[in-house]
């Protein structure tokens, strides 16, 4: 296949990107896009300029490092799959690919492809944990939970952290992200004695860091790679209701 | 100087407690006077990390990642080993200790075996306790599967991501420390030199990736949890960034490197399919369960397999050892594949797969059955490859997958080097010559969670510690050092990239010092890794500058100490007249095949001392003696 690519390219935070464009020539169709990109850099490498840099490790769908917009889409066209596991078979030869780092106001442009997502970090320190010393825990069966409980709560659990759903988002809402962690620890009898501060905190924090507020535009379950459900939001909204109704007095 | 292994006397079980009972202790308002680094935000590091800082430790950790969570543990698929005897299968610490020290093939400590065994229990309730979602029966008690051949059930597991799921509960107790200052977390820093004070680790210097500049830490103590070496081969199923840097370069300054040599090369992978390929995809071990493995009778059959005949087909494995079948472990299934494949037998189009066969499995069970057990992995495989594994057989190879080498460590984890401590795949204990499977997510959280908690503060009670910080001259030569080596890198200008020496490295490693070993291949390996090295000195062009962020430079740094690690680990394979577990030299084996073993001259580990740039290392050796599970040879017949 051989491919017309328009990539953004940016040296630092503080200068101002802008598109080039680039042609790659002879992309098997069972390569990945990230693979495609080798190529591309390999090429520039070659010709002495500087590759373009993308955040990429696992290559496997699993550590959320990678993270593009693809013609305008995270993750690119293909359902339920992260960057990396994007095959240019879902291409076709002669195609323009416009390739673009996730966008938000909390992700600064690192360079070219790369964003810092240190954000979503500082909203798992917030609150996104249950406080347990190590030593001490009790016996791993002695409090059972229901099969469908840990299983749903393993669904939330799944999140990459790879930033999608706030780069799809018209708003930039980390709502899917932060939902995705209450709702893991507040369906496990484990998180319950910190459930209604945890939710308090990881919302603060969320606004804190300057994500927007979600307007049920439900593009970030369409562009999730682990297809987490917005169900989770629903959860995130009712447990911090809980918090003011019932807790608060 | 000699190796101190530190095991203690007396009855095995009883070693660990008599041990954390002579540890001595550092006072609770005191520890907050000791700081303590940690390299690599693992599972092995951020449990290490975290744990320290429950007990009150000063803390700062380290990782060229991002974030904690986007560390190469979080691949893990499989599972976790601990032997709760949930099942009422008869398992317990004894056993694991068994089939761990069988398993690695006589080259593993028994002392940290046994306590690795003992402590495996309690990683669970902690995880647990974290919110680990692990897998749960209809009544709500955990789940536990058999895995990688063993023959109880003791692996826990979160679907096909429990590595994922460990790493995140590991994550969330660091995140803990962060949110409240009791851990300080720098992202995106390479360490790139360890700094020596009066011969012990008192801090390092590591590069800020994003904006280039060298900055220097101090500590009391350090420890490193950087994770496995494989992408010396290059194509392996580790994360693209994984590398030696960081034990490699300690190494250089003194900490005895062991076992370098043995390897695992896992069997079943997505085989090669390109040139432009730039990693290897594990399919989980749990697929040879219910697949069968086997290849065309005939040679260059240019059938699809569907019309290949029951009769032209040879299921080898079921053929050679009849009573473990499919099921023999990694190290033999490996072998086997390679050798079929090297008597021109593979199958696909580059001739080097086999197939893993499900056809029986759906026509007994239904392709309901399959998709419920193995739904995503199959989706995985068609995602790769573009071909339906329902309707054909999928194509396997076997990957480099894990380090079982690496630095060497006394009881207490720590290295040859005074107040440098290593945990997690970085260090060579544990799992000898082989591990077994859902085995080095155990091992990690052991050495973070309970081990090195008692075993640092002994350290740090008993030694008398000169003031120094970042202003200590060691500091300003470590950083000259780094310096120097970014600005030698990128004056070369030469003509070839970085990415072509380390896939000329990894070809050479893997034709010659990957599965099958012989004495010729390895002396060949060193030779042409040396004239490689020498031409990257050469030619290699690093597209970059010394400020701000270059992958290109980072890859460079890393690529230069693969090139000295790989003969390296050739020169270890060479010395190792035997074959055992990941380690096979072909000419060392039984008349049908199997790997022999050399007790007698070989029953040691090998820790080499390093010996100068361009020079020898140096061999001391540590003496295995097995006490409680005698050495036999491994039949799986
Ligand atoms: C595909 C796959 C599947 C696996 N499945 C299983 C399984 O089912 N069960 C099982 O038990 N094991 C499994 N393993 C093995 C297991 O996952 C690893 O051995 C284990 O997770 C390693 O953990 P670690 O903490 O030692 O290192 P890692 O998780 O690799 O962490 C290394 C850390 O060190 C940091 N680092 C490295 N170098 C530097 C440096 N110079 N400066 C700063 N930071 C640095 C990194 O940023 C990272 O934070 C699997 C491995 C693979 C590849
Ligand atoms: S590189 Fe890890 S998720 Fe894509």
């Amino acid at each position: 296949m051989n491919l017309t690519l328009e990539v953004w390219r940016q040296e630092n935070s503080t200068t101002p990107g802008g598109f080039v464009t680039y042609t790659v020539r002879d992309i098997s169709p069972d390569a990945s896009f990230l693979e495609m990109l080798d190529v591309l850099n390999d090429d520039l490498v070659r010709k002495g300029e500087e590759p373009v840099a993308f955040d990429h490790d696992c290559r496997e769908g699993i550590c959320g490092s990678c993270g593009i917009m693809i013609d305008g889409r995270a993750h690119g066209p293909q359902k339920g799959v992260a960057t990396c596991e994007l095959r240019m078979r879902c291409f076709n030869d002669g195609d323009r690919i416009v390739v673009e780092p996730f966008r938000a106001k909390p992700f600064p442009v690192i360079r070219d492809l790369i964003v810092d997502r240190t954000s979503f970090d500082r909203i798992i320190q917030s609150g996104g944990f249950v406080s347990v010393k190590t030593g001490g825990a009790p016996d791993a069966n002695a409090i059972p939970i229901a099969k469908n409980a840990v299983d749903e709560a393993f669904d939330a659990a799944t999140c990459i952290g790879c930033g999608a759903c706030v780069a799809a988002c018209k708003n930039g809402s980390a709502s899917l992200f932060v939902a995705a962690k209450v709702s893991h620890l507040a369906l496990l009898p484990q998180g319950q004695a910190e459930r209604d501060t945890r939710v308090v905190s990881m919302v603060a924090k969320m606004d804190l860091e300057g994500f927007g507020s979600c307007s049920n535009t439900y593009a970030c379950e369409a562009e999730c790679p682990k297809e987490i459900s917005v169900s989770n939001i629903a959860r995130m909204n009712r447990e911090y209701l809980r918090f003011n109704l019932i807790t608060q007095k | 100087m000699a190796l101190e292994s530190r095991i203690p006397s007396g009855p095995i079980e009883k070693q660990w407690d008599a041990h954390r009972f002579n540890l001595k202790l550092v006072n609770p308002a005191n520890k907050r006077k000791y700081h303590v680094i940690v390299v690599g935000t693992g599972l092995a590091g951020a449990s290490a990390a975290a744990s320290l800082a429950d007990l009150g430790y000063h803390v700062t950790a380290f990782s060229y990642h991002e974030s904690p969570r986007r560390a190469h543990s979080i691949a893990a698929q499989g599972g976790i080993n601990a032997p709760k005897n949930y099942s009422n299968d008869g398992d317990s610490a004894w056993r694991l200790f068994y089939d761990t020290v069988k398993g690695g093939d006589y080259r593993a400590r028994e002392a940290n075996v046994y306590r690795l065994a003992q402590v495996s229990g309690n990683i669970i309730d902690q995880c647990v306790a974290q919110g680990v979602p692990f897998a749960r029966e209809y009544g709500g008690l955990l789940d536990n599967r058999s895995f990688g051949g063993a023959q109880v059930s003791r692996t826990f597991y979160a679907r096909g991501q429990t590595g994922q799921q460990l790493l995140l509960g590991a994550y969330s107790q660091l995140s803990r420390h962060i949110g409240a200052g009791t851990v300080k977390f720098h992202d995106r820093r390479e360490m790139v030199e360890l700094v020596l004070v009066s011969g012990r680790a008192r801090g390092i210097v590591v590069r800020n990736l994003v904006t280039g500049a060298l900055e220097k830490y101090s500590a009391n103590a350090v420890i490193l949890a950087t994770g496995g070496y494989g992408n010396a081969f290059y194509l392996s199923t580790m994360a693209k960034a994984s590398n030696a840097t960081a034990i490699w370069r300690a190494h250089k300054k003194g900490a005895y490197f062991a076992n370098a040599c043995y390897t695992q090369i896992h069997p079943t992978c997505i085989p090669v399919s390109g040139d432009y390929q730039s990693k290897l995809t594990l399919m989980s071990e749990s697929l040879r369960n219910d697949g069968r493995i086997w290849i065309p009778k005939k040679k260059d059959d240019s059938r699809s397999p569907e019309d290949i005949p029951e009769e032209e087909r040879d299921y080898y494995l079921e053929r050679l050892y009849p009573s473990f079948g499919n099921l023999v472990p990694r190290d033999v299934a490996s072998r086997r594949a390679k050798e079929m494949c090297d008597k021109g037998l593979g199958v696909g189009p580059t001739k080097t797969a086999v197939y893993l066969d499900f056809k029986d499995a759906i026509d007994r069970n239904g392709k309901g059955w399959i998709e419920e057990k193995y739904g995503n992995l199959f989706d995985m495989y068609h995602e790769i490859t573009g071909e339906d594994p329902y309707s054909t057989p999928m194509r396997i190879y076997p990957a480099v997958h894990y380090t079982m080498g690496g630095l060497w460590v006394d009881y207490n984890l720590m290295s040859t080097i005074p107040g440098m401590f290593v945990l997690g795949e970085a260090n060579f204990s544990d799992h000898g010559a082989n591990r077994l499977g859902a085995s080095a997510l155990m091992q990690g959280l052991a050495d973070g969670y309970f081990i090195i908690p008692y075993t640092i503060g002994d350290y740090l009670a008993t030694t008398t510690f000169d003031p120094v910080d970042e202003s200590h001259v060691e500091f300003a030569g470590a950083l000259e050092a780094a310096q120097g080596l970014t600005e030698r890198l990128l004056a070369i200008q030469g003509s070839r990239t970085v990415d072509d020496f380390h896939r000329a490295l990894g070809k050479t490693m893997w034709e010659n010092v990957g599965m099958g070993r012989n004495k010729e291949g390895l002396k060949s390996a060193i030779d042409s890794i040396r004239k490689l090295r020498d031409e990257f000195w050469q030619d290699v062009r690093v597209v970059g500058s010394v400020n701000g962020l270059h992958n290109e430079v980072e890859r460079a740094g890393r690529v230069v100490d693969f090139l000295e690690l790989g003969e390296f680990m050739a020169r270890d394979a060479l010395h190792r007249e035997e074959s055992c577990g990941g380690h096979f030299r072909e000419e060392h084996q039984t008349a049908d095949g199997e790997a022999l073993r050399n007790d007698k001259d070989f029953s040691y580990v090998a820790a080499w001392e390093f010996g100068g740039d361009g020079r020898e290392p140096k061999l001391h050796k540590e003496p295995l003696t097995f006490e409680y599970v005698k050495p036999a040879q491994r039949s799986y017949k």
